[in-house]
């Protein structure tokens, strides 16, 4: 049920990307297909009870090298995470990418409107 | 659990003002409210840096949306895209997201880790992420997995995507540059 939610954010981001008029809010959509696919890789690696994937000092015995049982059982996965973790940053190049396209765009033809830029080769 | 309902709910609401409104600086700060949504629902689903990375990235994108919408919001659109394109696009997302819904009933449920119950068949090698967990310590000596799995495990693709910021940064910076080289002459002039 929580996937399906968040394929639904992913489904309203696809929405405003296709329908909108407004060069800024196309931007906006893919922002929120974003938020959505990485909300939906962290949940994948969640599991109820779990402990964020850090080492306490409590769990670890520096005598013998091991780490306690509680946290290797309990940690949630930390693959999406780190993978999570770059998309993110990547986000946010193409995000300003994007945006300076659109600063461009309105200096040169004084509107955000896709259907009254027509000119593009100039 | 209720708390995730509570917060993509929240998320969910948020996305559909920043969709529909008309006013563009409103829609940037239902984009922060989503934003700001995530990031406390990273909390709860036990990612504390991607919590951190996500505000982070949530401010620095704000200013630079609002930079690019606070002259300009006076673009009204009138009117919407052809009537029946429209209905077709929306027919269109809607299959998808009903043929989505199916596949997402193939996944285990919300709760159990998708890849340690892969990892529980018979036959299967260990998960990596296992791995990465029992192991991460005594290899990189990093208490935080995720920055072993980060910084030594998967550093390659750190590096890859370092090179694809600075990539967009320097396109950016060209695609906004107010001058063009003087060596080079104006085709519009």
């Amino acid at each position: 049920m929580l996937y399906a939610l968040c394929f639904l954010l992913f489904m309203i981001g696809l929405y405003c990307a296709v329908v909108k008029k407004n060069m800024v809010k196309i931007v906006f959509g893919i922002m929120i297909m974003e938020y959505a696919v990485n909300l939906f890789l962290i949940m994948l690696g969640y599991h109820f009870g779990g402990v964020a994937p850090i080492i306490d000092k409590s769990q670890f015995d520096p005598g013998t090298g091991q780490i306690a049982g509680s946290f290797l059982n309990n940690s949630v996965d930390p693959l999406p995470q780190a993978l999570v973790l770059t998309a993110i940053v990547i986000g946010l190049g193409s995000l300003a990418l994007m945006i300076s396209i659109c600063i461009r765009t309105y200096e040169k033809y004084g509107t955000f409107d896709i259907t009254q830029i027509r000119r593009l080769k100039g | 659990m209720a708390i995730f309902y509570v917060l993509l709910l929240f998320i969910i609401i948020a996305a559909l003002i920043a969709v529909e409104t008309k006013n563009l600086l409103s829609a940037v700060i239902c984009i922060g409210a989503i934003g700001f949504g995530a990031s406390l629902m990273f909390l709860f689903l036990r990612a504390p840096d991607i919590a951190i990375t996500q505000i982070v990235v949530e401010v620095l994108g704000l200013v630079i949306l609002i930079r690019a919408t606070i002259a300009r919001d006076l673009t009204f659109i009138s009117g919407d895209k052809e009537f029946f394109a429209t209905v077709v696009s929306i027919v269109i997302i809607f299959v998808i997201f009903l043929a989505g819904i199916k596949v997402f009933q193939t996944l285990p449920d919300f709760g159990t880790s998708a890849f340690t119950a892969a990892a529980e068949a018979p036959g299967m090698p260990e998960p990596a992420s296992q791995t990465y967990i029992s192991q991460g310590l005594q290899r990189t000596g990093a208490a935080n997995i995720v920055s072993s799995v980060v910084l030594d495990f998967r550093a390659y693709d750190t590096l890859g995507e370092a090179t694809v910021l600075f990539t967009s940064i320097i396109g950016a910076t060209v695609i906004l540059r107010k001058k063009a080289k003087k060596l080079l002459e104006d085709p519009d002039k």
